[in-house]
C-alpha cells in the first residue's frame, strides 16, 4: 500500500510546537559544524591569498609562489574557524603557476581534474555499502573565485577558456583583482565588457538566487554589480579616528571596507553572509548530480532501456558481470598461453645450456686424457731413467767396494 | 601534484554575540546588532554565523516532512491521541466520509497526509494507521504487514536514490516514528506487545505509550511503567531514544531522563472544557476533569514535547542515518550475493564484491589497462 497522494491543508486549533523544527535543525548543524570550500583561480601575484586573508580576517599560511612552475598545480589547505557558536571547516584551494607557462593550452586541466576528484571521492562514498555520509568531510568545491587581471580592457582568452570549462562544474564568481589600479569610469566600462564577453561566449557564472523574497532584492542588486572589483589588505591604516584595513599610497588610502572604494564588502556579503548555504546546495544538487549522472552513464548504467522500460540495476549488473567474466577468462587464457610459451622457451634455453655444458665436459675430459697420457709417458721414461740409474749406481757401488777391498789387501800385504 | 590538505589551526575570530536557538554562551561585552559591521571596534566580524540564518531560511522555504505510525488494538484512543498531538483532525477517522467502526478482517495500512503550518513553518504530516492490528483471534505474524510497509518505504527511497536521474529532493515516505499503544492492564506486557516491539524496534523508532492512562492510579501507573521497562530490558528491546545513539554526554543526560519516564502514560482528547477560567483540553467525568496537558494528570505533555518540540529532528535523523542505512546495507549485500557462484567465479570478483557495491566495482573495471 502506497502512501496516500491526497494531501489536505489543515488548520491547527492551538499551538502544537513544530515551529521549533528550524531551531532543531540549526542546532543539529551547529553540533556537526559546517564545511565550505573555496577555489581561487588567478595568475601568480594577483592577490588570491591576500584576498582570502582579508575575507576571513586571519593570516592563512601563505607562500609566495615562483613564476617558473612548469605546470599548473593546486594547493589546498584546510582550517578550522569559529565565530560565536559556528564552527566552520574552511578549505582554501589556490592555483599555483596559473598563467605563467609559455603554452597555456592545458592550464585549465589540473583545475578540472581537482574538482572532478572531489566529486569522485563523494560519489565513491555515496556508493559504498557501508557508508557514513554524515561524518564525511565534504571536499567538493562550493565556490570558485576567478581573478581577472585589472587590464581595463577585456578578458584574456585564457580566462574565457578556463571559465567555459568550469561553468558546469562549479559556481563561478568572477572578481576583478587589484581594483585600485583602475579608475571609476574605466571600471564601469570594464565590467560591462567582461559581462558581455561572458554572455556572448556562453559562460554560465553563478547568479545569486532570487527565489527567496527575503534576499531576492539584495541579490538582484548584487547580480548587477558583478564582477566584483576587489582590493585585499590585512594591513591597518589610521583613517580619521579608526584603524581600517587599507592600502596606503602617497596619493591616498584605499580602504578595503569602504564601498565607495571597492566591492570587497559586497563580495563578503554575498559569498558568506547571504548565499553560503545556497552555494553549497547548488554544488550538491546541480553540479554534483551532473557529475554523478555522467559518470554512471559512462559506466553503462541507464534508468530505462532502448524500449523505454525501466531497467533494473540488477539486470544491467548481471549483463556486465557476464561480460566481465568472459573478458577475465580471455585474459586468463592469454596469460596461461603466455606462461606456457615462456616455459617452453626457458626449457629450450636450459637444454641448450645443458648441451653446451656437456660438450665442454667432453672437451675437458679429452684434454685431461691427453695430458694423462703425456704424463704417463714421461713417467715411464722417468722410471726407465731411474731404473737404469739405480743399476748404474749399484754397479758403481760394487766397483767401489771391490776396489776398496783390493786396496786394503794391498796395504795388509805391504805391512807384512 | 596536490599537496595533502592540512587540518590545522583552530582560529578564534572575535566572538560576535548573538542569542539564537537553545544555546547560550558567554557575553563578550555589549551586545552588537548584527548589521552593525562598520563599527570601529567590531573588527573581527566576518559573518560566518550568518549561515545559521541562511539554513533557517532554506528550511522554512522547503518545509518539513514527518511520518508517524500508530499501532495498537482498536479502542485504545489512537486517533484521538493523534488529533490531540497535532491539535487538528489528522486521524484517518476524521477524514473518512462515513466512519464505520468496523474491525477489519486483516491488518490494513492506511495513511493520510496533511499540510499544516505554524508560524511560517510548513510541514507535511503523514499519519499511518494500522486498523486490525491485534484484533484478530490469531495474531501471530501481525507484525508482518507493518514490517513490510516500513521496508517498502525504505525500498522506495533506495530506488529513487540509486536512479541515474534522480529528483532534487527525494520524497521521504519513510516511517520516522511508530507509536505503540499498550493497553492499561496495569500488570505487564503481553506476548503480542513483546513480539511486535522486539521485531520492529530493529527497523523503526518505537515510542511505547500507555493508552487511556486515566484508568490507572499514580501508584498503579508507576508500577506498570517499571514492569514494562524491565520487560523491555529483559527482551533486549531498544525503544526511542536508543542508548547507543546518544551523541555526547549532554545528549545522554537528557535522554536518560526520558528513558526513565518511558513509556508515557497518556490521555487524549479533542474536547475543550473550562477549568479555573481557562479553556483546556480534557476529559470530563463525574468525578473530575482530566486535563490532558497537565503533567500532574498525565504525561501527554512529555510525549508531545519529545515527539514534536525537542526531538523531532533527531527522530528523523536516526531514521535516515541508522535505520535506513541498515536496510540499505542488507539490501545491497543481498543483491551482490544474489547471483549463484559461477564455477569459474574469479576470486578477484568475489573479493571486490565484498568490498564495494556493484557500481564501484565497475569503476575499477573501466580503469583496467587495455591491451
Amino acid at each position: 500500500p502506497k502512501v496516500s497522494e491526497r494531501v489536505r491543508p489543515l488548520s491547527l486549533a492551538g499551538h502544537v510546537g513544530f515551529d521549533s523544527l528550524p531551531d532543531q535543525l540549526v542546532n543539529k548543524s551547529i553540533c556537526q559544524g559546517f564545511c565550505f570550500n573555496i577555489l581561487c583561480i588567478g595568475e601568480t601575484g594577483i592577490g588570491k591569498s591576500t584576498l582570502m586573508d582579508t575575507l576571513f580576517n586571519t593570516n592563512f599560511e601563505n607562500f609566495e609562489s615562483s613564476h617558473f612552475e612548469p605546470q599548473v598545480k593546486l594547493r589546498a589547505q584546510t582550517y578550522d574557524l569559529q565565530e560565536s557558536n559556528v564552527r566552520l571547516r574552511l578549505t582554501v584551494v589556490n592555483t599555483v603557476g596559473f598563467g605563467d607557462q609559455m603554452n597555456k593550452q592545458e592550464s585549465y586541466q589540473p583545475v578540472v581534474d581537482y574538482i572532478d576528484r572531489q566529486f569522485e571521492s563523494y560519489l565513491q562514498e555515496e556508493l559504498k555499502i557501508k557508508r557514513s555520509l554524515h561524518n564525511y568531510h565534504d571536499s567538493r568545491v562550493h565556490a570558485c573565485l576567478y581573478f581577472i587581471s585589472p587590464s581595463g580592457h577585456s578578458l584574456k582568452s585564457l580566462d574565457l577558456v578556463t571559465m567555459k570549462k568550469l561553468d558546469s562544474k562549479v559556481n563561478i564568481i568572477p572578481v576583478i583583482a587589484k581594483a585600485d589600479t583602475i579608475s571609476k569610469s574605466e571600471l564601469h566600462k570594464f565590467k560591462i565588457k567582461i559581462m558581455s564577453e561572458l554572455v556572448s561566449n556562453g559562460v554560465q557564472i553563478y547568479q545569486f538566487p532570487l527565489d527567496d523574497e527575503t534576499v531576492a532584492k539584495v541579490n538582484t542588486t548584487m547580480n548587477g554589480h558583478l564582477p566584483f572589483a576587489v582590493v585585499g589588505s590585512t594591513e591597518e591604516v589610521s583613517v580619521g579616528n579608526k584603524m581600517v584595513k587599507a592600502r596606503q599610497y602617497p596619493w591616498g588610502v584605499v580602504q578595503v571596507e569602504n564601498e565607495n572604494h571597492c566591492d570587497f564588502v559586497k563580495l563578503r556579503e554575498m559569498l558568506i553572509c547571504v548565499n553560503m548555504e545556497d552555494l553549497r546546495e547548488q554544488t550538491h544538487t546541480r553540479h554534483y548530480e551532473l557529475y554523478r549522472r555522467c559518470k554512471l552513464e559512462e559506466m553503462g548504467f541507464k534508468d530505462t532501456d532502448p524500449e523505454c522500460k525501466p531497467v533494473s540495476l540488477q539486470q544491467t549488473y548481471e549483463a556486465k558481470r557476464q561480460e566481465f567474466l568472459v573478458e577475465l577468462q580471455k585474459r586468463e587464457d592469454e596469460m596461461r598461453q603466455m606462461f606456457v610459451q615462456r616455459v617452453k622457451e626457458k626449457e629450450a634455453e636450459l637444454k641448450e645450456a645443458e648441451r653446451e655444458l656437456q660438450s665442454r665436459f667432453e672437451h675437458l675430459k679429452r684434454i685431461h686424457a691427453d695430458e694423462k697420457a703425456t704424463l704417463e709417458e714421461k713417467k715411464r721414461l722417468l722410471d726407465e731413467d731411474q731404473s737404469s740409474f739405480s743399476k748404474r749406481r749399484a754397479a758403481a757401488q760394487l766397483l767401489q767396494a771391490q776396489s776398496l777391498t783390493a786396496n786394503g789387501k794391498k796395504d795388509k800385504d805391504r805391512k807384512k | 601534484m596536490l599537496s595533502p590538505p592540512t587540518t590545522c589551526y583552530l582560529l578564534l575570530l572575535q566572538a560576535h554575540r548573538s542569542q539564537r536557538g537553545f544555546f547560550e554562551f558567554p557575553n563578550h561585552g555589549s551586545p552588537q546588532a548584527k548589521g552593525d559591521k562598520t563599527n570601529g571596534s567590531d573588527f573581527g566580524y566576518v559573518g560566518i554565523d550568518a549561515i545559521l540564518e541562511q539554513m533557517r531560511r532554506k528550511a522554512m522555504k522547503q518545509g518539513f516532512e514527518f511520518n508517524i505510525m500508530v499501532v495498537g488494538q482498536s479502542g485504545l484512543g489512537k486517533s484521538t491521541l493523534m488529533n490531540t498531538l497535532f491539535k487538528s483532525k489528522v486521524s484517518r477517522k476524521s477524514v473518512q466520509p462515513n466512519p464505520e467502526e468496523r474491525i477489519p478482517k486483516t491488518i490494513e495500512i492506511k495513511s493520510i497526509s496533511h499540510d499544516i503550518e505554524e508560524k511560517g513553518v510548513r510541514m507535511k504530516l503523514t499519519v499511518i494507521d494500522t486498523p486490525g492490528f491485534g484484533d484478530q483471534i490469531n495474531n501471530e505474524n501481525c507484525w508482518q504487514p507493518i514490517m513490510k510497509f516500513i521496508n517498502d518505504q525504505y525500498e522506495a527511497y533506495l530506488q529513487e536514490e540509486i536512479n541515474i536521474d534522480r529528483k532534487k529532493r527525494i520524497p521521504d515516505s519513510r516511517v520516522h516514528c511508530c507509536i505503540y499503544f499498550i493497553p492499561p492492564t496495569g500488570h505487564c506486557l503481553r506476548p503480542l506487545d513483546v513480539e511486535f516491539m522486539r521485531r520492529l524496534s530493529k527497523v523503526v523508532n518505537i515510542v511505547p505509550v500507555i493508552a487511556k492512562a486515566d484508568t490507572l492510579t499514580l501508584e498503579e501507573r508507576d508500577y506498570f511503567k517499571q514492569t514494562i521497562r524491565e520487560e523491555l530490558r529483559a527482551n533486549g528491546i531498544d525503544v526511542y531514544p536508543q542508548k547507543e545513539f546518544d551523541e555526547d554526554a549532554e545528549d545522554r543526560m537528557i535522554n536518560d531522563k526520558i528513558r526513565e519516564m518511558i513509556p508515557f502514560a497518556v490521555v487524549g482528547s479533542d474536547q475543550e472544557y473550562q477549568v479555573n477560567g481557562k479553556r483546556i483540553l480534557g476529559r470530563k467525568t463525574k468525578w473530575g476533569t482530566i486535563e490532558v496537558e497537565n503533567i500532574a494528570h498525565c504525561e501527554f505533555a512529555y510525549l508531545r514535547d519529545l515527539l514534536i518540540r525537542t526531538h523531532m529532528q533527531n527522530i528523523k535523523d536516526i531514521t535516515g542515518s541508522i535505520h535506513y542505512e541498515t536496510y540499505r546495507v542488507r539490501r545491497l549485500n543481498e543483491s551482490n550475493g544474489h547471483f549463484t557462484p559461477h564455477p569459474s567465479d574469479h576470486p578477484l570478483w568475489r573479493n571486490l564484491c565484498n568490498c564495494y557495491p556493484m557500481q564501484m566495482f565497475w569503476f575499477f573495471f573501466f580503469k583496467l589497462p587495455t591491451k
